[in-house]
């Protein structure tokens, strides 16, 4: 018997869960990253001649809960045609049993690896991008529950796309029969009491697990998480006050960003820390309102969740108004110049 | 469109339930037992060998007089007749009898040689020697994890061993060859497309994709098979699946 090398070992581990395409028309590629449901990996869909990415769940030895769920994310982000949110291809079952979905293959980087790259104000314009797309995700009735850096990526030619949808959630509102399994109608991928998600980035109500866990003001808690890495470059907790967070201290607000850097605009602060309000009834009401927020911050103009003073309130117009109020300026000392000289 | 072939259980899936060789060898018939046996010794003589070399630091000589008495006691003693599935994993009770059949044996005074009349077990020792000598050096504190990497690597020695004499007897020598070249021999840094690949082997690109596939498949099913057969139930089974192949759910 031939032996096998630590590194053979480890790569036959891979290859063993590795798909089988063979009576498909994808041609397995690479991998590309593997995830608590499912692998997924680069494969050239030989038919039209393009490169896909496949996600396949783990291996039949999953529960069939987990096909299920696969399928029912497939079924979410296939009703959700929006530039901000990666389209889904093509979904089934694999010659080896397991549910795959292939879906546009995104050629990027993920936001919390660019991140600290990038200046502010393109950092919240990406952000004003995630929340579109999380608008819209809301407006046909689903919540991803998932929101975080690490699942917005990037594009080349500077796309913003939220990936990851499988703890996603259909509200009941919105699921409409569709054929197939039952997975195939929307079935809440989460029974009350149990907590799927991330929990740096997770409203307190869904860290609990209470059943408001799935409404979209834990769409909005998380966007103010985003926020706030976004303008401190930190998450919004530690591994320590994370992991009490699923110890019943959910509801223990993040540090004040302006406690960590207190260059961060105060407006700015107040945006993230309403959105991340623990009583979700705080919170902006929906997406669209806190990306109308952080615009109106971006305009210089005054943002809802911040009462300005008088003397701040000066220094945005200035700041706003800069050239205007220069040009002005410049003229007035030229009259006042001219009048002088004038005399003599 | 949806790609349901409904292949069944050709690669991926678990395998349908098999005559489990936990179970033979707690069997109280000696024919079943020496079946089930066998099975098991193939699976774990190397790592319970190497165990003994590391974990209880002994000679050559002595571990494998150890790794003999304790697979033949198995068989006359029943050895393996307490193992609760319910308790834990077939490999764990394994190692634990490992230890308890060295502490054994060292209680006595002098330890008494095998009888001439007890069978012996074909076991190729060197092997496993040179098998150690070229391993990577095992931590002591980390024995347990070292027992379950060995028995992983005999688990899928056998079964591209296997996957070699069903490929010959079915004619399939070439896809043995590429999945041996692609996914065995290939150092980890040195890059090797399925295009280098089809210009080494002479075949068209599509041909290396199926074939590798096949081979990948096929190494799956024999694993799957060979963890069927020496796990005692269905939920043992699942659980060193998925510890076996890093599965989550």
């Amino acid at each position: 018997m031939r032996w096998l090398s630590d590194s053979t070992v480890r790569h036959l581990k891979r290859v063993a869960e590795w798909p089988d395409l063979n009576e498909t028309k994808y041609r397995l590629l690479d991998e590309l990253g593997r995830g608590g449901m499912g692998t997924v990996y680069l494969a050239e869909d030989t038919v039209l001649g393009r490169k896909v990415a496949l996600k396949v769940v783990a291996t039949a030895a999953a529960r069939p809960e987990a096909a299920e769920r696969m399928l029912a994310e497939a079924r979410i982000v296939a009703r959700l045609e929006h530039p901000g949110i990666v389209p889904v291809h093509d979904a089934g079952a694999l010659p080896d049993g397991r549910v795959f979905y292939a879906m546009k293959r995104v050629d990027g980087r993920r936001l919390d690896e660019l991140a600290a790259e990038r200046p502010l104000p393109e950092r919240l314009r990406i952000f004003e991008r995630i929340c579109e797309a999380v608008a819209f995700a809301h407006a046909a009735g689903v919540v991803h529950r998932d929101l975080k850096p690490e699942n917005v990526m990037v594009g080349a030619f500077g796309e913003v796309l939220v990936m990851d949808w499988g703890v996603a959630k259909l509200l009941a509102a919105a699921e409409a029969p569709a054929q197939g399994s039952a997975g195939a109608r929307g079935r809440p991928a989460t029974e009350a009491g149990t907590v799927l998600g991330t929990l740096t980035y997770m409203a307190p109500e869904q860290a609990e697990g209470s059943a408001a866990g799935s409404a979209p003001a834990v769409d909005v808690y998380a966007l103010g998480a985003v926020l706030y890495f976004l303008v401190t470059l930190r998450a919004p907790f530690d591994a320590d006050a994370a992991s009490g967070r699923a110890r019943g201290q959910a509801r223990i607000p993040p540090p004040a960003p302006r406690k960590l850097d207190p260059s961060i605009p105060a407006p700015l602060e107040a945006i993230a820390l309403q959105a991340m309000a623990t009583d979700s009834a705080a919170r902006y009401v929906s997406a669209a309102d806190l990306a109308a927020d952080v615009a109106r911050f971006l305009e210089g103009q005054p943002v809802g969740a911040y009462r300005e003073s008088l003397f701040e309130k000066a220094g945005r117009f200035i700041g706003r108004y800069r050239a205007p109020i220069l040009l002005v300026g410049a003229y007035l000392v030229m009259r006042a110049l001219l009048l002088l000289y004038g005399r003599r | 469109m949806m790609h349901d072939t409904g292949a069944g259980d050709r690669s991926g899936r678990f395998p349908a339930t098999r005559h489990s060789a936990v179970l033979a060898a707690q069997s109280a018939d000696l024919l079943e037992r020496e079946r089930g046996l066998a099975i098991l010794v193939e699976a774990y003589w190397k790592p319970a060998y190497k165990y003994l070399r590391l974990r209880h630091r002994e000679s050559r000589e002595d571990a494998q007089d150890l790794a003999q008495s304790f697979f033949t006691r198995a068989l006359e003693k029943e050895l393996f007749a307490g193992y609760d599935p319910a308790k834990g994993s077939f490999r764990t009770y394994l190692r634990v009898c490992l230890d308890r059949h060295v502490a054994n044996e060292k209680k006595a005074a002098s330890r008494q040689k095998r009888s001439p009349g007890s069978p012996v077990l074909s076991l190729d020792f060197e092997d496993a020697e040179g098998e150690l000598a070229r391993g990577e050096p095992a931590d002591p504190r980390t024995m347990d994890r070292y027992f379950h990497d060995e028995f992983v690597r005999s688990l899928f020695g056998l079964a591209v061993e296997k996957l070699r004499e069903e490929c010959a007897l079915r004619g399939k020598d070439l896809p043995f060859r590429l999945f041996e070249r692609y996914e065995l021999d290939r150092d980890p840094d040195e890059r090797m497309t399925y295009d280098t690949l089809a210009e080494e082997f002479h075949i068209p690109v599509t041909q290396v994709t199926n074939f590798l596939a096949f081979g990948r498949r096929e190494f799956r099913r024999i694993v799957l098979e060979k963890l069927r057969e020496i796990t005692a139930s269905d939920h043992e089974f699942r659980e060193e699946a998925k510890s076996l192949l890093g599965v989550s759910e």
